[in-house]
């Protein structure tokens, strides 16, 4: 492989990571505050087809983010009202809010634009633009950090960047605010946040629709940033890849941009290679396809460094019994 | 506990909140613009009104009694097992290599050899998830989602690079022999109508065998009584020498086989070869049934028997009123399963009330 080729990859590789990154971080907000959510992957998909549609309509990309995101916001209070308020199954109110958004976004797609579930293709305002970091042109010739910094780097869509600084301020939420304490206080040992006179239900609210609001950025970014209009089931499985990225990073947000970056390099990798060959051994792109999964399954196992979910993950939490 | 009489826990509730996904069902149609009353009876006529529409419902209902039945035996070991669709890939995997391996004389032999073939595929791919919960406590659902994505990704290999036939482009494998052809409703029913198209075929009867099956182990053996007992308090079933590790094997491999035995119906008796994607779905919607059924097998029966109207009703939906997509069936059934799973306690609730305001009065 030549250096142009590994540019090519990285630079895919960013752009692929970034959709996986808005909904592991989603994530990773929802199941710290002890909510499980398997629905990524629906909010991703509604958001993506709100967002092509309102930009297709009014031809603003900026209109489309916020239809995508309100989109992914409904969904989410959904999750919220199911699984905080009456106190249900959350992994099966995420399973319904997966195929809300698989059936919906179609039906309203034909509804709407009569393209089979697709929407018009988005062209010049209607998406975002892809933004040339400063000295990027004077750095190109530079060898070696030259293309690094002006095709990696440079050259992508703003919710590119706002994933990449989401990820230092998730973890400062998380970590060094009262808030990010009392939310993850409350997905280990809600009974003690409750005690403290902190309100559990205000809380997990609040955390299901900061996912909301993430998963929204990434389903805004899938149809109006990566591609240039919404296509029936174009979220494709990322939003399991991503809690799959969560699971790798152990719910931490540096670690998840790291699982993130690894997982779209696989994807990268298995688009542009039909298969690859690596110490003698041919790896089919149907492999590098399911990795992803391998190696969740791997560390979930425990073999190597054991991922441990918050202890009240996944249960209602009842005041009284 | 008792704060409400036991039919209105097993038919009552269940049937508000399917009225309820129903009534959000006919505002969506309302809301695109077309007539749900309409649509409604379209649906009810395409799937139950003509020996054609049996034919079909019937055989959607086959593989969703599978699914369901699969998901209905995890849940009473408190296991959620959402992995039926790539158990009921396997399943298909094992069934295709039993049907094309052997040159088989008759059905009568192929059928039992591919019902082995496909419950074992299935069971095995559920086994290393129950083996990781049960030994590692890796969490069942989150491995089992894993091993969806891994069981198409091998499917997808193994067709297009192995089972392919020589010189041909689709990924499919080659039609299984004649011998292996399970009679279809045509050829043992066509005095109650049933056309040469109908899909519905012998493995109809091996799912209500299933069903009689399940009955028997959940509720008149010791190891369902066991897998019941694990279900309810897992201190209290340790306490009483019950070996979790044990149940949850056992428990998952059933609910693999179950599910791995859908493609006896799918690949074997409908597509007579093995394609890419034969689950279609019918591994999720076996979620939605076994919820809807209360994890009984009665329940389940009738709840697939239902989601087999729908998704026949749906086809029909789509070329009679083509405003209306065929992905209308999938938010019913995101609403049956948001309405009968998630949002259960909101007409509980009510309804308890109701109940328990009915017996103060009576006292």
């Amino acid at each position: 492989m030549d250096y142009a080729t590994l540019i090519q990859l990285l630079d895919s590789t960013l752009r692929l990571a970034t959709p996986l990154l808005f909904a592991c971080l989603a994530g990773l907000f929802s199941e710290r505050a002890g909510i499980f959510d398997i629905g990524l992957e629906g909010k991703m998909l509604a958001a993506a087809f709100f967002s092509a549609a309102a930009a297709a309509m009014t031809g603003n990309v900026w209109i489309g983010l916020l239809a995508g995101t309100a989109a992914s916001l409904s969904l989410a209070a959904l999750h919220g009202l199911a699984s905080i308020t009456f106190k249900g199954n959350q992994l099966i109110s995420g399973v319904a809010i997966n195929f809300l958004a698989s059936g919906l976004t179609v039906l309203v797609g034909q509804t709407w634009f009569q393209l089979g579930g697709r929407t018009p293709s988005l062209t010049g305002p209607s998406r975002f633009q892809e933004i040339t970091l400063p000295f990027a042109d004077a750095l190109e010739p530079v060898p070696v950090i030259g293309p690094l910094y002006a095709t990696v780097l440079s050259g992508h869509t703003i919710l590119v960047y706002v994933g990449l600084l989401a990820v230092p301020v998730t973890w400062y939420i998380l970590f060094r605010t009262r808030f990010g304490l009392r939310l993850r206080a409350v997905g280990e040992n809600p009974g003690a946040v409750d005690t403290a006179g902190v309100s559990v239900v205000r809380l997990r609210y609040s955390a299901v629709l900061i996912c909301g609001l993430l998963c929204g950025l990434a389903g805004a970014y899938l149809s109006t940033g990566l591609s240039a209009g919404f296509v029936k089931e174009m979220s494709a499985g990322r939003g399991f890849i991503a809690l799959a990225a969560l699971i790798f990073a152990k719910w931490r947000p540096w670690y998840a941009l790291s699982a993130c970056l690894l997982f779209g390099l696989l994807e990268a990798l298995g688009n542009r290679f039909q298969s690859l060959e690596i110490l003698g051994v041919t790896l089919p792109t149907q492999f590098m396809q399911a990795l992803p999964y391998i190696l969740t399954v791997v560390i979930l196992a425990g073999f190597v460094g054991k991922a441990i979910p918050p202890r009240a993950g996944g249960e209602a939490y009842a005041k009284e019994r | 506990m008792d704060t409400m009489p036991r039919w209105a826990d097993i038919a009552l509730i269940p049937l508000i909140n399917l009225a309820l996904a129903l009534l959000v069902s006919a505002l969506v149609i309302a809301a695109i613009g077309e007539n749900p009353a309409e649509a409604m009876g379209v649906m009810i006529r395409g799937a139950v009104g003509s020996a054609y529409g049996w034919g079909y419902t019937l055989y959607y209902a086959t593989n969703f009694i599978f699914t369901g039945l699969a998901v209905a035996v995890a849940f009473h070991a408190r296991l959620f097992n959402i992995g039926g669709e790539g158990q009921a890939a396997l399943g298909g995997l094992g069934v295709a290599l039993v049907c094309l391996m052997v040159p088989w004389p008759h059905w009568s032999l192929a059928l039992p050899a591919a019902v082995i073939g496909g419950a074992l595929f299935g069971a095995a791919w559920a086994a290393i998830p129950a083996w990781l919960q049960a030994k590692r406590g890796s969490h069942i659902v989150i491995t089992t989602i894993m091993f969806n994505f891994i069981a198409s990704a091998l499917l997808v290999y193994l067709l297009v690079n192995v089972l392919k036939v020589p010189g041909s482009m689709a990924p499919e494998t080659a039609r299984f022999p004649e011998g292996a052809r399970l009679p279809s409703a045509y050829d043992w029913g066509a005095w109650m109508g049933f056309g040469r198209s109908a899909p519905l075929n012998v493995a109809f009867f091996v799912a209500l065998a299933c069903c009689v099956l399940v009955w028997v182990l959940i509720w008149k053996t010791r190891l369902g009584y066991e897998i019941r007992a694990f279900g309810q308090s897992e201190p209290a079933a340790k306490y009483a020498g019950i070996r979790p590790v044990r149940i949850i094997m056992i428990t998952m491999l059933v609910s693999g086989a179950l599910a791995g035995l859908m493609a006896v119906n799918a690949v074997q008796g409908e597509a007579e070869r093995l394609v890419i994607d034969s689950v279609q779905g019918a591994g999720f919607v076996g979620i939605a049934v076994a919820l809807m059924g209360r994890s009984h097998p009665v329940g389940v029966l009738l709840a697939a028997l239902l989601f087999g109207a729908l998704y026949q009703g749906g086809a029909e939906l789509e070329f009679e009123m083509p405003a209306i997509s065929r992905e209308m069936i999938v938010v019913i059934q995101a609403l049956v399963i948001l309405f009968t799973g998630a949002l259960d306690n909101m007409v509980r609730g009510p309804v308890e009330g109701f109940f328990r305001r009915l017996r103060r009065g009576a006292a």
